[in-house]
């Protein structure tokens, strides 16, 4: 039998990132971090869909969505 | 999570602006934050500046946050979009070059001193009572002047905007931010 299971991880719109970080300090997992100055990138292994990064950032450019895991 | 010594830096910038007023030679304290994020972008590559020491970022992330003095709301879209965040850094270097004009003709002394502090580039407060003499030439006074100004407005713009948006909508659209990113974008090519 085949179970689709759903999770929640957060994406990043990288074209409009501005790479300040807040998303950074506010993740409870360490699932988010800033690829060498220029934008953000979620570990999508560790990142579980909380959304207070996305709450957190000044551009909104984060969004949750659901993923088949 | 636990707090580093590196998130309280808000307290800098506070005590920074305050002394502004007391003594505005104070104000050259301030290039430190432009030398820093620059050193470590150009060295680094990196943003560690934004993502960690600055206290600007973090006295918006207080004031907006813990003290809820901000509507929690997206930013509007031109704001965060390419144009709008590189024309206000263009901007932004042209009345940044207008200061240190200003203060070149008050060192070469074909100027006097101005005691004022300007405000949004428009307004201007007068501040002669954080201005005490200098053992030094009056243009070092200018420039403490005009550097007080430019971090006064971007402060003034800054809570403007975190009362209205997110708490750091600031870093949105701050200059300084804008140029690290570019330089580290430079820098990965
Ligand atoms: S908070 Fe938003 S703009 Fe800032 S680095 Fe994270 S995703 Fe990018
Ligand atoms: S959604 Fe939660 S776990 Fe995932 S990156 Fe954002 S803060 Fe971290
Ligand atoms: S974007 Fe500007 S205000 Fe925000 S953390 Fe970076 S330097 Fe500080």
């Amino acid at each position: 039998m085949n179970t689709v299971k759903k999770r929640r991880r957060a994406f990043v719109d990288q074209t409009l990132c501005v790479a300040c970080g807040c998303c950074v300090k506010v993740c409870p997992l360490k699932a988010i971090e800033i690829f060498k100055g220029i934008m953000a990138q979620v570990h999508e292994d560790k990142c579980v869909g909380c959304g207070r990064c996305a709450k957190e950032c000044p551009a909104s450019v984060i969004d949750i969505r659901e993923v088949q895991a | 999570m636990k707090k580093k010594w590196y998130d309280y830096l808000w307290i800098w910038s506070l005590t920074y602006l305050i002394l502004g007023f007391v003594n505005i030679l104070f104000a050259w304290l301030g290039l430190l934050c432009f030398f820093i994020p620059l050193i470590i972008s150009v060295t680094k590559g990196t943003k560690a500046y934004c993502n960690r020491y600055c206290g600007r970022g973090q006295l918006f992330s207080v004031l907006g946050g813990r003290f809820g003095l901000s509507r929690k709301r997206d930013i509007p879209k031109w704001m965060k979009s390419k144009a709008f965040r590189y024309g206000f850094l263009i901007f932004f270097f042209a009345m940044f070059f207008q200061m240190l004009w200003n203060t070149y003709l008050v060192f070469s002394g074909s100027q006097n001193l101005r005691q004022v502090v300007k405000l949004l580039w428009t307004f201007k407060l007068p501040w002669h009572w954080a201005y005490h003499g200098t053992l030094f030439h009056a243009g070092v006074a200018q420039f403490a002047f005009g550097f007080y100004s430019v971090m006064l407005t971007s402060t003034v713009l800054g809570l403007i905007t975190m009362v209205l948006f997110k708490p750091r909508s600031w870093c949105v659209y701050c200059p300084m931010g804008t140029m690290t990113q570019l330089i580290c974008k430079a820098k990965a090519n």
